[in-house]
């Protein structure tokens, strides 16, 4: 794909649609089969371990997240345009180069009935295709989420080509208008519904994330059994046997922090912050530390363009940056326990 | 179990430990200053201490998950849980810790016979008799299996004959769980079993070893002409090995449980803040988040093998992992927690410096990290050699 030029592959994102998958966060009654987020971490991890590319956490996880926490017509018409397809998403949060939601300056101002929203959005994931925006704006001292369509006057979209070889955008607000409606939730209220959203994210990320680990780790396996040096398999020699041996074991401890803050989600979802956080971090950790190890182990050909191990070494450096890094979710395990 | 019941449960728990846990006993400490090891010869700390183990020994709450006709309470795994929160919402200490609770036990009701059990659990659990292992020897380390003590059947008793290192408490125990060799010829794991001895059997002898805390926790034992009955052996005989590592396993959760903290123990943050550099130092700081991100993904993981064990999927070569993340783990934290006390910590009667060596033990003792890393290479990587 990436080959082809590619950050995107449509008819890839509608055979997910058909299997369900951009439905799974979706109310039946919206056309969803709402299996939790539990369910939608274990897609996520199967993305990560094969590397597939598709709009499912901006549109599938993020997205239905928020809309779900709005329980109006509007919300609920969203939702099945989600389940169905007709509709990708993604969230317009950062302005600098750290993500860091309560530092937004973009401004929306009132006029009238509506908004006029000015300024800039940096790495907006899925942000070069998608065909509806997540936008989180200023409004006053307050913060406010717009449900805009991408393609509305006044907003320029710049692709940018990143090492992950995904779509990522820098998006460029020119006074874009926004009616009343087109605020999600509450003016003045943003985080009621961007929460939810980002956690969910957050914890389908990290999922993603140990996906990749295990992908990378069993690929560097099945190179120890297989490559032969000094005459046996490099598997054998206890140096390279103990490095991959203590990866897997920061593979599994951080698996148990996935699966822990799927379950919060889906049955504590008001106490699910450390949860969360605890996972994004570990997993952004662990990723970066399998690709690592990973290429060590391979040597020389780890190295080569050709082979697997680059591309979930960039997708991990993405990844571990997206929806914040390991020290922004450090701080807030470490305040939620006393540091 | 209905979720009506385990919520009476839960409640009926709390009542109980708010009515009968006596207020010293509620401060969580966890220290050797702290430990009931109870047996033969144990002087309690204070009468809080025997009060609180009477209680508990009369509710089977010193072995939670026991069958009660072994001294137990015969809660499961749902309640164990509820369990643990309740002790840990009063910051209970827990009444009685022994290596006859955390090895021996769960070996016995695993291999033991119906009479052994009912011989040998219900002292455990009253915190009567206190056990030690007799596993390592000088010449039997890493490489456990080739151990050498000899153990000869002469008809109506065992004999008994060699020396056992690293036994801890081995002075203060009134029995021991050893390893010795029945069969010489066999290949070395087909030639072991495990054997119960009265430490008060003529021949047996101890010494302790002083270690870098200052303290002895160590001791080698000598056996010498010592006679076993012949009812005392655990498991079939030469088939003592399955005993062993069933135990082992057994150990290595107890030991890498000391690391998880998810809910339980102290966040580590709390510790650190009450020393007087506390955590102003940003690399301290960072060190110590690292280490409490870990901590407690690594008590999910304890947690999410437990539930595994319980649906019948054993947790088996995992022990390995838990052991070797635990372990190395608690070093980390008990050397951040010497780097936040600085100079204060440096001082014997500061108290810290015996834990902070203590720790260097984890990652030998129940086996060594690499050890551990060797197994998962083999067994869970597949990796050859």
């Amino acid at each position: 794909m990436r080959d082809a030029g590619k950050t995107y592959d449509p008819e890839l994102w509608k055979s997910m649609v058909d299997m369900g998958w951009a439905g799974i966060l979706v109310p039946e009654s919206a056309g969803g089969s709402d299996m939790g987020h539990a369910a939608a971490c274990v897609l996520a991890e199967e993305m990560g371990k094969t590397l597939a590319a598709s709009p499912f956490l901006s549109t599938a996880v993020i997205a239905a997240t928020a809309l779900r926490q709005v329980t109006d017509q509007r919300a609920s018409e969203a939702l099945a345009r989600i389940a169905s397809g007709d509709a990708t998403y993604a969230l317009a949060v950062d302005e600098s180069a750290k993500f860091d939601p309560a530092k937004t300056r973009m401004e929306a101002r009132a006029e009238g009935n509506g908004f006029r929203l000015s300024g800039q959005k940096k790495f907006v994931a899925d942000g070069g295709n998608a065909d509806r925006l997540l936008v989180l704006a200023r409004t006053g001292e307050d913060l406010t989420l717009f449900d805009l369509p991408a393609d509305r006057e006044g907003i320029s979209r710049d692709g940018k080509e990143m090492i992950d070889s995904r779509d990522s955008a820098d998006i460029r607000f020119n006074d874009v208008a926004a009616t009343g409606d087109e605020v999600l939730g509450q003016v003045g209220e943003a985080m009621a519904v961007l929460r939810p959203a980002l956690e969910a994210g957050q914890a389908a990320l990290a999922a993603e994330m140990t996906g990749l680990a295990a992908g990378a780790l069993g690929t560097t396996i099945e190179y120890l059994k297989e490559r032969k040096q000094f005459g046996v398999p490099i598997g054998a020699f206890q140096a390279l046997q103990h490095r991959a041996a203590h990866l897997w074991c920061e593979c599994e401890v951080t698996a148990s922090a996935i699966l822990h803050a799927g379950r919060m989600l889906d049955n504590d979802p008001e106490n699910a912050t450390l949860a969360v956080s605890l996972a994004k971090a570990r997993a952004s950790d662990t990723a970066q530390r399998a690709v690592q190890e990973g290429v060590q182990m391979h040597g020389g050909i780890g190295m080569t363009d050709a082979f697997d191990m680059g591309f979930y070494m960039k997708r991990a450096r993405v990844a571990a940056e997206w929806l914040g890094d390991y020290g922004y979710h450090a701080n807030i395990v470490a305040q939620s326990r006393g540091f | 179990m209905e979720a009506t019941d385990l919520q009476a449960f839960r409640a009926d728990l709390r009542a109980w430990l708010e009515e009968n846990c006596p207020q010293e006993m509620r401060d969580g400490r966890n220290d050797e200053a702290s430990i009931c090891w109870g047996g033969k010869n144990w002087n309690f700390a204070s009468e809080a201490q025997r009060i609180w183990l009477e209680r508990c020994v009369t509710k089977g709450y010193t072995v939670p998950t026991w069958p009660v006709e072994y001294g137990g309470a015969g809660l499961n795994r749902e309640q164990e849980k509820i369990f643990h929160e309740e002790m840990r919402r009063l910051n209970a200490r827990y009444p009685l810790q022994s290596f006859g609770i955390w090895m021996l036990g769960p070996a016995l009701l695993h291999f033991g016979t119906h009479e052994q059990k009912l011989h040998y659990l219900p002292p455990i659990a009253r915190g009567e008799i206190r056990w030690c292992q007799g596993y390592s020897e000088p010449g039997a380390g890493s490489d456990l299996a080739s151990l050498q003590t000899r153990c000869e059947d002469k008809g109506d008793h065992w004999l008994v004959n060699g020396q056992k290192i690293w036994t801890s408490y081995a002075d203060k125990a009134d029995w021991i769980f050893a390893l010795v060799r029945t069969d010489r010829e066999a290949p070395k794991h087909k030639g072991i079993s495990f054997v119960l001895i009265d430490m008060q059997s003529e021949g047996v002898s101890t010494r302790p070893i002083r270690l870098i805390s200052g303290v002895s926790p160590f001791c080698e034992t000598f056996f010498d002409n010592v006679k076993v009955p012949k009812d005392q052996v655990v498991g079939e005989v030469n088939r003592g090995w399955d005993v062993a590592k069933y135990l082992l396993t057994h150990e290595r959760e107890m030991i890498s449980a000391a690391g998880g903290t998810m809910g339980s123990g102290r966040a580590l943050g709390a510790v650190l803040a009450e020393s007087e550099t506390g955590l102003t130092d940003p690399i301290l700081r960072a060190d110590a988040m690292r280490a409490e991100i870990d901590g407690l993904a690594i008590g999910l993981t304890l947690e999410r093998y437990k539930d595994q064990a319980e649906a019948g999927q054993g947790a088996g070569d995992a022990s390995a992992m838990l052991k070797y993340m635990g372990t190395e783990l608690n070093k980390r934290k008990l050397e951040l927690v010497m780097a936040a006390g600085g100079s204060d910590a440096l001082a014997w009667e500061d108290g810290r410096a015996p834990n902070w060596l203590r720790t260097k033990a984890n990652s030998i003792e129940g086996g060594t990290s690499e050890v551990m890393l060797s197994i998962i290479a083999k067994r869970v990587l597949g990796l050859p050699g």
